[in-house]
This record gives C-alpha cells, sequence and structure tokens, in this order.
C-alpha cells in the first residue's frame, strides 16, 4: 500500500519508494526514510493536497508523490 | 592548511571581521536568531545574477572583536540540488566567489524537529570548520514534552550546544559567549563529523573504507563519510575514477550498490539513510518524548482553518481582506503623497526663476520622485499582510488549501497571493513572490503577474469603454460595457495562464518545487520583525527599483517637453516635441492596430505610468485636467477625424483594439525596474517587455483586421 491509501488518523511505517526515485531526495533528506513512521492528518479542503505528521513535524504533499511512498501495514494511532 | 590558518586570525585579529555563516532548516527561527544578533544593522543584497538574497550583519563581541554574520537561505541539505543549496554549499565549503572563507558555522536547529535540524547539522560538520548548535525553540520543545539532554547531545556530537528561545532573547548572550570562548581557542579541534554508528562494519562497506585508507591516508571517519558518497552518488564516484582512474574503486562501489539495493535500499538512499539511522540512535539516547494527548492546540485551530468548507470560506474572506487592502486602503496615502508631492512642486516653482532648471526640477525630478513613492503604501501595506500570515503559519494553510488550482498551471499554491494582489499593481504582486520557495514557480509568478489587470489599466479601459461602447442590455441582464471590462480582466487571466505554462515547459528549467510544503505551527508574530520587513520591503523598493523609475521618468519628461516650441506660457504644444515627433514617426507601425499618431504618442508617455494614456490625450485634444470620467476628453475623441481620409479616428473597434493592447503591453517601466530588482539581471525584465509587446502587437493586430474584414467599425 502507498501512503495515499491511508485514511486521517491511520499511521504506518514507510517501506520504500516506487519507481526511480530521483526527484524524491527531498523527501529523504527531510527525514522521509525506509523505517520512518508517518502519520495521515488530512486531506486538503479540495481533495489535494494531503497533510501527514512525522518526526514531530507536519508537511504538506501532493497525492501523485504520495503514491510513491510504499507504506507497511497501518495502524491506528492509540 | 586553511583551517589552521584561520585560526590564528581568529585568535590574533582584533580589526579584522571573523566571518560567522547561519544555516539551519527553513521555519527554524533563523531569522530570529539573526535579528536578535545583529540587530537593526543588517544589509541585504542579491547574490550576483540570481534570485537569492544575500543577507548579513556585523556585531561585536564583549571584547570588542568584530564579527560579520551571513544568513543564508533556509535548507534541508547541503547535497546543492536548488539554486539556494548551492550559493549555500559553496559558501559553507568556502568555493563561493562573493563570501570570504568561513571563521565559524552557527548551525541553528529547532527542538521539536531535532532529526531534520541533525541531519544538517551532520553534513555541515564534516567540512572542518569549528560550528556551534544552536537549538532553538525550546519553550515549544517543553510545552510538547520533549526533554532533551543537551549535555548528553553535546557530549554525543562534539560541538557545543546553546539551548534558546530565540524569539525571547533566551540564549543569545550564551550564544555570543560560546563564539568568544572559540575565537579564543589555540587550536582547532580535529573535526571530522559525528556520524555513523554501525555501518562501516556492513560487509560490503568495509573494503571501500580499507580502500580509502590505504590508497588516500585517510582516517577511518572521514573514509567511511567518503565511502557512503560514493555509494550513493556518481558525481563523487567519478571524481575519485578520474583521478586516479582507479578500476578497484568502482568494482568496490558497484558491489556495494548491488548488496545494498537487493536489501531494497536503492543505492541512491544509502547516505542519507544511514545518516539518518545513526541521528535517530543518539536522538533515541537524549530525547525523552512524552507525548501531549493529541489534539494539540493546533490540530484545533487547523479544525476551522483547513475545514473542507469553512476551511475556503474563511480564506476568502481573509484573501479579500487584503485585495481590499492593497486596492483601496492605499487609494488615501497614495493621494497624500500625489498632493504633497504636487504642492512640493508648487512651492519649487515660485522660488526659482523660470527656466530649463526649474521645469526639470519640478516636472521631471520631482514628479520622477513621486512616481517612485506614490507605490509605498501599496507595497507596504501588502507586506504588512503578508509577514502577518507567513509569521503566523496561516500563508500555508493558504497554499494548502488552493494548491489543488494552482496545480494545474504548473505553479503551487504559493503564487496565489503574489498574482492576486496583481490585480491591484503589479509591483507589490511582484516582491510578495519572495515568499514562494521554489526559485522556479517564483520566476514564473513575476514574469506572469504584470498580465494581471492592474488598477492602474483600469482609466484607460473607463475612458474607452465610456466613450465607444454602447449602452447595451442583452435580455435585460448583461449590460455590454461591464461586460467588455470583465472580457479585459478574462484575457489577461487567460494569457497568464498560458504564459506559465508555456514558460514551465519550455525556458524556465529546474524542477517544480513539486509542492512539498512545510506546514508550520500556527504563531504568534513578532511585531517587531514584521515592521523590519514592511521597512524592509519599501525601501528595497525605493533603493533599486526607484534609481531606474526615477531615471526613466526624466528621460519621458524630456522627451515630451523638448525642442521647446511655445516657451513661453508653457503650454507645450506636445506635437511638436521629440515624443510628439516619436508618436508620428511609430505612426505606419501602429496604424494596422487602427492607432493614429496620438495614441502613438500616448503609448510612449504611458510608459511611465498606463494612466498617463488618459492626460497625454486630454493634452492632445486641449482638454483641460482631463481624467478617465471627463466628457470632453470624450466627445473630442468621437469627433476627432483623420485630416487625410477624414473618416473618424476612433470607432469601437479602435477602443476595443486599443484596451487589448493594455492588456497586454508592459506599458509600465516600474514594472520592469522590479523585476529587474527581484531577478538580479536586466534579462528578464527586457525578454518580458518583448514577448509583451509582440504579444498586444499580435493580438490587437488580428482583432482590428478581423474587425475590418468582417466589416465592423
Ligand atoms: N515559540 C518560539 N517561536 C520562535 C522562536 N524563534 C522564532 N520563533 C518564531 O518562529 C517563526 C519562524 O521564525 P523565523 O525566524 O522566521 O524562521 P526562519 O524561517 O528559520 O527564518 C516566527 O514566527 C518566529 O517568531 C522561539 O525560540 N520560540
Amino acid at each position: 500500500m502507498t501512503l495515499d491509501d491511508l485514511n486521517p488518523g491511520e499511521e504506518a511505517v514507510i517501506s520504500g519508494y516506487a519507481n526511480e526515485i530521483t526527484d524524491d531526495f527531498r523527501l529523504l533528506e527531510m527525514g522521509l526514510i525506509i523505517g520512518s513512521k508517518i502519520k495521515f492528518i488530512k486531506n486538503a479542503p479540495f481533495g489535494d493536497p494531503i497533510q501527514v505528521r512525522l518526526r514531530g513535524y507536519d508537511l504538506s504533499l501532493r497525492r501523485n508523490l504520495a503514491k510513491r511512498i510504499l507504506l507497511s501495514k497501518p495502524f491506528l494511532t492509540s | 592548511m586553511a583551517e589552521v590558518f584561520h585560526n590564528q586570525q581568529l585568535a590574533s585579529s582584533n580589526e579584522k571581521k571573523l566571518n560567522i555563516a547561519l544555516v539551519g532548516n527553513p521555519n527554524c527561527g533563523k531569522t530570529t536568531l539573526f535579528n536578535a544578533l545583529t540587530g537593526l544593522r543588517q544589509k541585504v543584497a542579491n547574490y550576483p545574477g540570481v534570485t537569492v538574497e544575500r543577507k548579513f550583519g556585523d556585531f561585536a563581541d564583549s571584547e570588542g572583536t568584530k564579527f560579520r554574520l551571513i544568513d543564508l537561505p533556509g535548507l534541508y541539505s547541503i547535497a546543492s540540488r536548488s539554486l539556494d543549496e548551492k550559493i549555500a554549499s559553496d559558501i559553507i565549503t568556502g568555493s563561493s566567489p562573493h563570501e570570504p572563507p568561513l571563521d565559524l558555522i552557527i548551525v541553528a536547529a529547532d527542538a521539536t524537529n531535532l532529526g531534520r535540524g541533525l541531519f544538517l547539522c551532520s553534513q555541515i560538520d564534516e567540512l572542518g570548520i569549528p560550528i556551534i548548535l544552536v537549538l532553538n525553540m525550546m519553550d515549544v520543545a517543553e510545552k510538547e514534552g520533549i526533554k532533551i539532554d543537551v549535555q548528553a547531545l553535546s557530549e554525543n556530537l562534539q560541538i557545543p550546544i546553546i539551548p534558546a528561545v530565540a524569539k525571547k532573547e533566551i540564549g543569545i548572550p550564551e550564544l555570543r559567549q560560546a563564539i568568544t570562548t572559540i575565537k579564543n581557542q589555540k587550536k582547532n579541534p580535529q573535526k571530522t563529523g559525528f556520524l555513523f554508528s554501525n555501518i562501516e562494519k556492513n560487509g560490503v562497506v568495509k573494503p571501500i573504507i580499507s580502500w580509502f585508507g590505504n590508497a588516500h591516508k585517510m582516517s577511518a571517519k572521514v573514509a567511511l563519510i567518503e565511502a557512503l558518497k560514493v555509494i550513493s552518488d556518481d558525481k563523487s564516484l567519478q571524481r575519485w575514477t578520474a583521478n586516479s582512474g582507479d578500476h578497484e574503486l568502482n568494482g568496490l562501489v558497484q558491489k556495494a550498490r548491488e548488496s545494498f539495493s537487493k536489501n531494497t535500499i536503492p543505492w541512491e538512499q544509502v547516505e542519507i539513510q544511514a545518516r539518518y539511522d545513526a541521528i535517530d540512535k543518539i536522538i533515541n539516547k537524549v530525547v525523552i518524548h512524552r507525548p501531549n494527548p493529541e489534539p494539540s492546540l493546533n490540530d484545533k485551530i487547523d479544525r476551522f482553518l483547513t475545514h473542507k468548507i469553512l476551511g475556503p470560506i474563511i480564506m476568502f474572506l481573509v484573501l479579500s481582506a487584503i485585495f481590499q487592502a492593497v486596492y483601496s486602503w492605499a487609494e488615501a496615502p497614495m493621494e497624500l503623497i500625489e498632493n504633497s508631492i504636487a504642492s512640493t512642486g508648487e512651492v519649487v516653482r515660485h522660488y526659482l526663476p523660470a527656466g530649463m532648471l526649474r521645469d526639470l526640477l519640478v516636472d521631471g525630478v520631482i514628479s520622477g520622485v513621486g512616481a517612485v513613492l506614490v507605490f509605498l503604501p501599496q507595497i507596504m501595506l501588502l507586506f504588512l499582510f503578508v509577514s502577518i500570515l507567513e509569521d503566523s503559519g496561516y500563508l500555508s494553510r493558504v497554499a494548502f488549501i488552493l494548491d489543488r488550482a494552482m496545480a494545474r498551471i504548473g505553479l503551487s499554491g504559493q503564487s496565489v497571493i503574489p498574482l492576486l494582489s496583481s490585480f491591484a499593481c503589479a509591483i507589490p504582486g511582484i516582491m510578495a513572490a519572495r515568499t514562494i520557495h521554489n526559485t522556479r514557480d517564483r520566476l514564473i509568478t513575476i514574469l506572469v503577474a504584470p498580465f494581471m489587470s492592474c488598477s492602474a489599466r483600469l482609466p484607460v479601459y473607463t475612458l474607452m469603454i465610456g466613450a465607444f461602447i454602447p449602452n447595451i442590455w442583452f435580455g435585460g441582464f448583461f449590460y455590454l460595457p461591464a461586460l467588455t471590462l470583465l472580457g479585459m480582466y478574462f484575457l489577461g487571466i487567460v494569457i497568464s495562464i498560458l504564459s506559465a505554462s508555456l514558460l514551465g515547459k519550455f525556458v524556465i528549467k529546474g524542477q517544480s518545487s513539486n509542492f512539498i510544503m512545510e506546514l508550520p505551527p500556527y504563531r504568534i508574530p513578532v511585531w517587531r520583525f514584521i515592521f523590519l520587513r514592511v521597512y524592509e520591503a519599501g525601501s528595497a523598493f525605493v533603493k533599486n527599483a526607484g534609481k531606474i523609475i526615477l531615471a526613466i521618468s526624466i528621460i519621458l519628461w524630456f522627451l515630451a517637453t523638448f525642442p521647446r516650441t511655445d516657451s513661453a506660457n508653457n503650454s507645450n504644444n506636445i506635437d511638436q516635441t521629440y515624443a510628439g515627433q516619436l508618436g508620428h514617426f511609430i505612426e505606419p507601425a501602429i496604424q494596422p492596430l487602427g492607432f493614429d499618431w496620438k495614441i502613438g504618442v500616448g503609448l510612449i508617455t504611458s510608459f511611465a505610468a498606463r494612466e498617463v494614456m488618459v492626460s497625454t490625450l486630454g493634452t492632445l485634444y486641449n482638454i483641460q485636467d482631463a481624467d478617465e470620467t471627463s466628457i470632453g476628453l470624450r466627445d473630442a475623441m468621437k469627433k476627432d477625424k483623420n485630416d487625410i481620409t477624414g473618416k473618424p479616428v476612433f470607432t469601437h473597434l479602435t477602443a476595443l483594439s486599443l484596451m487589448v493592447f493594455f492588456v497586454l503591453a508592459c506599458q509600465c517601466m516600474s514594472t520592469l525596474a522590479i523585476i529587474r530588482r527581484e531577478t538580479n539581471t536586466w534579462r528578464w525584465p527586457l525578454a518580458l517587455f518583448i514577448y509583451m509587446l509582440i504579444l498586444a502587437y499580435s493580438a490587437s493586430f488580428v482583432l482590428y483586421q478581423t474587425g475590418l474584414f468582417l466589416g465592423f467599425t
């Protein structure tokens, strides 16, 4: 599954990136590395982009990018 | 060695300024820290040829040593993938032609965001320059239940760390003290970076480390960093293999890459992954996080501000207020400035003897200064609002909400406010594009902003529509004059959208931001800094664009005044001046658009500001104090007949053609001057001027000729 598939409130662990990652270094440098926990906060009012939380900060990214971030099984946070 | 040399300088020199760079992630409070250290003694310029700002300020420590603090762009990494990063990393590594080598680097990190800050810090720590880590936002960390053992962290990293709350100047004296301490250190501690726990034991990395140790006599730590770089980056690899032509290293690296890829880590990511792994280990040791029960205050605010329905409504209200401010609140102060300039002119006129000098002063210089100052209210009002929005964190929510619409034309939500403001005036709009983080997006936004119909075009539209567009109602609902006006706005928007796509696809290279944007927590802005930014924006405009505008004003005044025909009573016959002659000269070129020489003169004089078109026509038709609503001017234009053909000079078609020309042409020296200031080169304003001129000419040409062909007059 990918980051795009999470529902608001769900949290998962990044397991990799789909396709070539050449232009996604920025995400890696911001700490979205394999093994990082990431939580889906909400969709923007018009559906895109999405808001996610990791390492104590919030990030907005577009769905087409979120689709390329692979996740291991989600779990609901307490 | 460079290091030792600088160290001697550090210890001995009391006259020379020591160079310190301030580096940190965006939003970590770097600007606040910079302001706290340097106060108002700061200067802002640009690096030659690029849009990146060069900001520095001086300060001294208790021993009287002077320092120059250079503020670098906010960074996530020094890998130099973007222009900002390239400039910053050149300065940090001492390979910049614009800044001297550094004596010290202050790395600022957000304590609530430690991992990301340490990532950047780790890269910088490997360069061998003394560094101090400032852990900012300690107050926020505390509130969020994040406890950091600063002592332990400092020992782990082998870096002096100053906990701080830059906003309240907490930690600033300690930071100054730490700078003095480092300055007085006899010898640089051998710095090699603090990184990488276990990866050196990895079976495929180890041989590469040994290779560097043997072939280049590197210490184990340096060799490890270099090993990770050659594994992850082809350019690093080529640097080593090109020098020595080494096949052994190449083979080792290929093997390592295969092995990592098999374990699902793409080789390009190895260095970053290893860095974060090591950092996360350190963080787990020194940070205790007792998370507050969610939702935080921040989430509660977001429940309204980015709510599915409320969010866009609130945003609409906020943006309307800003637009209102730039559009109409600025009017009163603008009028005040205009009146003051006019009365200053009168006073000077009264006390100086009549003659060239007096006219130059009053009509050239003083009114030129007026042409500059009149923009200040709009610029400062817009920056007041934008700074408040940005520092409070709401600006990124606006971008978050509107991104979807802007993504279609290859821009991001951050372009909305600059473009919206340009409907009032392109000058503040173009300056507001500074809030766009991505260089490419910022440049495109600057270049399409002038297509938005600004308030200076309105008098021209009003005059033409009032005189030549009949008051026809369609079906009791659509009013032709209103439709025409709407059409002009619409045309500008459509062309700007097309131009943005075109520029993005073919002209302006560089990665689109992909709109990865941080959503910083909401904060109460610090007024002191808001006013500082408003002041900076105003002075940047006056100092840089102002000179150009003043110079062009004087040239335009000269063209519209000389040669003198009737100097006795000052009522110049503009027909005979250079501007008039130029109008006649370009008449053949503009005739296919339906324009005669009088409009030609107007096109030249209105380069000072679009609304000057109206007063120029007023002068040409001998109407006293003509404005866009004066009936006398409208009638004179309607009655005007061509001397030779006897046909009317102005028709419905001419009026439409002229309006379209004004939508599309860059008839505004101030726009060009501010683009020069913001892009730091003449190339873009000149290219834009030509592009817009060609567009305007073609559009008017096609419109007028098609109209004639179809029999409209
Ligand atoms: N609570 C708190 N806010 C701070 C602190 N330092 C800066 N800020 C605020 O954080 C926001 C971003 O700061 P700024 O200096 O513009 O960050 P920059 O993007 O790194 O230059 C501003 O609203 C500051 O007022 C701090 O130590 N504590």
